[in-house]
């Protein structure tokens, strides 16, 4: 099969990788790119496990062709902590307890992320509907919520 | 399998002309469960979002376009389009995760041709037209002409939608959508209901559309609820004879998500509380805004 070159910049990095057109992005970046932070629990957007963050937006990396991600700034779940030291979000999810296998995490990590930078003072209701396309089958959600409304309230410095 | 992205509408239109194994997307909502599950497979993949008048919402003078890739997020987030089209906007939210919503288009959701569409019932309602292009040139359509059943439309192998045009809401007119579902996000529609109506200044009606979902291979219109809505005030003897009108429009499965009788009765009782809530928002609707 015929590659195609893609250049991205991931985490801050400018990367190249090579792809094969059918690939889903979440294959890629875990295959090509060696990013093995997203999680691919269903492939058909349900889940929520492989959530990143593309220009800004969170979308379902399984749901993207990798060669979609041409031109594109990418954040992962690899991207959150800043140089060693956790985000709020992931430090608060580590505090709450709000995860038990983990594999969800990395994608409600993200979804919450995306949430906050958009609106740093959520409701308990605006949380919920933005975490509804995540879903955990250990923790249940009311962990994960309590972590998120503690983790914008530190990053809104109260 | 081969994935191309023109930036024109002319480049996208002669790709499909010449590989008639290829298929165009938008988010790839409907698309890649639909490849994963086998039950599609197509040799060329034709993305149209680097097309910019397809990933685009406008307004002119007497009206909004949509590019038909845009995603469904970019609607719900224009606040004076949220404002004049509230129901519109509401049926495109209700589609998916904010993941969904990011990448999900109107184009998509109409011509994937599920009964279940969340934003079809509405773009009825509000006489939505689609511009549709194809190796000829352009043709406009209604959206209510696209869909024939279910995976089916009327669009040739070689077309594809461009955009949506929506006439500018009138005074004293308003939208509405409601749906029933199971869970609150994240789930199909067991019945879809959305109207629009116009106002007469003595508050009479004046126009009334309805359109079912989910309760049919496809998006149903309402002729006897619509004409009995049409001079009255909607007060309840009104209103059942909608509701009445619309369980008899019904023509539904039978399914694990609801029975034939749940979904008859579900879409009598969607229909009147659409018609009320368009009701409300036409009286707020008087000119000043
Ligand atoms: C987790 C999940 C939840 C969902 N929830 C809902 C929901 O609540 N309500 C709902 O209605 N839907 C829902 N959907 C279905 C889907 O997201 C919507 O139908 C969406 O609007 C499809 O848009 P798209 O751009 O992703 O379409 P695509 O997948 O890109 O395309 C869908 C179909 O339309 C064709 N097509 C796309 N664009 C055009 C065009 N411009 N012209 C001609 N043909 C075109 C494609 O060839 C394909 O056949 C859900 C899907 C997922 C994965
Ligand atoms: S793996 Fe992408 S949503 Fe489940
Ligand atoms: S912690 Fe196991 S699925 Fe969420």
């Amino acid at each position: 099969m015929p590659r195609t070159h893609i250049t991205t910049v991931i985490n801050g990095d400018e990367t190249e990788f090579l792809t094969e057109d059918s690939t889903s992005l979440l294959n890629a970046l875990r295959d090509e790119v060696g990013l093995t932070g997203a999680k691919e629990g269903c492939g058909t957007g349900d889940c929520g496990a492989c959530s990143i963050l593309v220009d800004d937006r969170v979308n379902c990396a399984c749901l993207m062709f990798a060669p979609e991600a041409d031109g594109t700034v990418i954040v992962t779940v690899e991207g959150l902590a800043d140089s060693g030291e956790l985000h709020p979000l992931q430090q608060c999810f580590l505090e709450g307890a709000a995860l038990q296998c983990g594999i969800c995490t990395p994608g409600f990590l993200m979804a919450a992320k995306a949430l906050l930078d958009k609106n740093p003072d959520p409701t308990e209701t605006e949380i919920r509907y933005a975490l509804a396309g995540n879903l955990c089958r250990c923790t249940g959600y009311d962990k994960i919520i309590r972590a998120v409304q503690e983790a914008a309230r530190e990053m809104r410095g109260q | 399998m081969k994935y191309v992205a023109p930036s024109s509408v002319e480049e996208a239109t002669s790709l499909l002309s010449s590989s008639p194994s290829a298929q165009v997307f938008a988010g790839a909502t409907d698309v890649v469960p639909q490849l994963r599950s086998g039950r599609t497979a197509p040799e060329v993949l034709v993305d149209l979002k680097k097309i910019k008048e397809l990933v685009e919402v406008n307004s002119d003078g007497d009206k909004w376009t949509v590019g038909a890739a845009t995603p469904t997020a970019y609607l719900t987030e224009d606040e004076s389009f949220s404002h004049e089209f509230p129901g519109l906007s509401e049926a495109a939210g209700l589609i998916g995760s904010d993941q969904i919503q990011n990448r999900s288009s109107l184009g998509g959701n109409l011509c994937n041709a599920s009964p279940a569409a969340d934003s079809v019932p509405a773009m009825v309602v509000n006489g939505v037209r689609a511009v549709v292009a194809g190796p000829n040139g352009t043709r406009v359509l209604d959206v209510s002409e696209v869909v024939t059943g279910p995976g089916q439309t009327t669009l040739d192998d070689d077309e594809f939608i461009v955009e949506f045009e929506i006439d500018k809401m009138p005074n004293r007119s308003g939208d509405a959508y409601l749906r029933m579902t199971p869970r609150t996000e994240m789930d199909i529609a067991v019945v879809g209901a959305g109207a629009r109506v116009t106002l007469a200044d003595d508050g009479s009606i004046e126009q009334a559309v309805l359109a079912l979902g989910a309760v049919a291979p496809t998006v149903v219109r309402i002729p006897d609820a619509e004409q009995a809505l049409l001079g009255s005030t909607a007060d309840e003897e009104t209103l059942n004879a909608v509701a009445a009108a619309a369980s008899a429009a019904c023509n539904p499965i039978d399914d694990k998500r609801g029975t034939v009788e749940y979904r008859k009765q579900v879409a009598g009782v969607l229909a009147k509380r659409a018609v009320v809530i368009a009701i409300e928002r036409a009286e707020q609707r008087n000119g000043s805004n």
